[in-house]
């Protein structure tokens, strides 16, 4: 059974076509860079792809189940733009009101691993508006590997993440992956996404314009999948 | 290029990396047991907690919210002087009263959900396994206590200030403050998740959340009315009772049942 599937999607904002008739199906395991220009609808998928968006035509399948069962969601990492953490309450408490509303056996401990993993441990009954930038990733980089997601699904990861939260999500991305977990990431960053992809995804203006495995040529030379498949 | 082709739609991912091949380990051994799914209040009190929790650190919407209702108070004393003995202060406490709740209300509505904007907090409880409606009940029970506390603070310093003899009918008023408080909870924060991502939230709630509270509104005005009057709840108002339960029950089943389509549509 695929990971993920997506069935001729087609999302509309007002007359406009965000997304022209996707359909992907990605296997369990693979990492796929979901690559774009701005405004291409890398986001817009991955917001459906996450039950964050319903799309106008078409479905998402996740393991073969609806993306938005709750059942479905539970498997689902989803890191975006925003670090989606409260500034008033601290790191702890905030990881722990994640584990409840995933419903994982012991939050409390969860919670503690995940903070020692980030380097957070020290840190952990500070309240989160006080902490600084880096400190403030790593911590959402902490929320979504807190349940144990098997598919993860990154807008953009190492776009404001610091050297040190690149290092902590590269490890855990390894570590899902080792496990067989799926990951989809939206990116600019292509030297850093085709290192760690398996599968590209190129998006323009809304539909995919190739999908396939990556290969020797794209590492070697970057900006050589825009020049074959993009637009000139 | 192996497996790369061009087109339109419909490329596939398929024949993608293969699992290792040794037996795939548990998805995290460190993990005693299998996350399980809390239940409805449960998720819907961990909200809460978390709204409370939120909100006694700030203190943003408490103290706007109970520094609006006192100035209210305080303004409408300007208008009249509730020491002249030729007004019968009881007559308007009720429509005093519910105004100055209802206005402030909806101070603490507009934060209900535009707390969730900052840092994109929003898109991570959507995309929880927490029922949507759980998401709201969560909203609407911290609301329910910010707004009952605004209130029974409130009601005091009215009492204070305009000689109002609460005591006698107390147990009747607590019960319509209640069920009031719950419709304009309900209400509001239905429409605190529908236009929070609207710029003009905080002008398009009051304007979408009044005319819904009408029904609620008039009932706890004319009852509040009575009560302070010393008139006790008897069949000649009970209607407006009956008028309360139903929309606080049919709202705020409405509310849990349709807020998924507002948060995810």
């Amino acid at each position: 059974m695929n990971a993920l599937e997506v069935e001729s999607v087609w999302k509309y904002y007002g007359d406009f076509p965000a997304l022209r008739d996707i359909k992907l199906n990605v296997e369990a395991g693979s990492t796929v860079a979901l690559l774009g220009r701005n405004g291409a609808g890398k986001t817009t998928l991955l917001r459906i792809l996450a039950g964050l968006s319903k799309p106008s035509k078409g479905k998402v399948r996740v393991k073969g189940a609806d993306a938005r069962l709750e059942s479905t969601r539970r498997r689902i990492g989803v890191l975006g733009h925003g670090i989606s953490l409260y500034d008033e309450l601290s790191a702890n408490e905030n990881l722990l009101l994640f584990g409840r509303l995933y419903g994982l056996p012991d939050p409390a401990r969860r919670a503690a691993e995940m903070l020692d993993r980030t380097g957070l441990d020290r840190v952990r009954d500070g309240l989160v508006r006080e902490f600084s930038r880096g400190m403030r990733q790593r911590l959402a980089v902490a929320r979504v590997f807190m349940h144990d997601p098997d598919l993860l699904l990154l807008d953009e990861p190492f776009t404001a993440l610091d050297d040190r939260a690149i290092g902590v999500l590269h490890t855990l991305i390894a570590e899902i992956h080792q496990k067989g977990g799926t990951v989809v990431m939206s990116t600019h960053q292509l030297r850093e996404a085709l290192e760690l992809a398996t599968h590209v995804a190129l998006i323009q203006r809304g539909q995919l314009a190739f999908a396939g495995e990556r290969n020797q040529e794209m590492l070697q030379d970057t900006g050589w999948l825009y020049r074959t498949y993009g637009e000139s | 290029m192996a497996k790369a082709e061009r087109g339109g739609a419909g490329f596939s991912l398929q024949g993608g990396l293969q699992p290792t091949p040794q037996p795939m380990p548990a998805l995290n051994p460190q993990l005693p047991a299998e996350p399980h799914s809390p239940s409805f209040f449960r998720q819907a009190l961990t909200i809460a907690a978390k709204d409370l929790r939120s909100e006694l650190r700030t203190k943003e919407a408490l103290n706007a919210s109970l520094a609006f209702s006192v100035v209210i108070f305080l303004l409408f004393s300007f208008a009249f002087d509730p020491g002249n003995l030729d007004i019968d202060i009881n007559e308007f406490s009720g429509g005093l009263l519910w105004l100055a709740f209802a206005f402030a209300g909806a101070l603490s509505l507009n934060r209900s959900f535009a707390r969730e904007l900052q840092n994109d907090c929003l898109d991570a409880l959507v995309a929880s396994p927490a029922p949507p409606g759980a998401l709201f009940l969560g909203k609407a029970l911290a609301n329910f206590a910010l707004i009952l506390a605004v209130e029974i603070i409130s009601l005091g310093v009215f009492a204070v200030m305009y000689n109002v003899h609460i005591q006698p009918q107390l147990g009747w008023l607590i019960v319509v403050m209640l069920m009031t408080t719950w419709a304009i909870t309900v209400i509001g924060t239905a429409f605190s998740a529908l236009t929070v991502n609207l710029r003009m939230r905080e002008l398009m709630l009051p304007i979408l959340t009044y005319p819904f509270l009408i029904p609620p509104l008039m009932a706890a005005i004319l009852l509040t009315t009575d009560l302070l009057g010393g008139k006790p709840i008897s069949a000649d108002n009970m209607i407006w009772v009956r008028v309360l339960v139903a929309f606080d029950v049919i709202f705020s089943l409405l509310a849990v049942v349709f807020i998924d389509i507002v948060l995810v549509g």
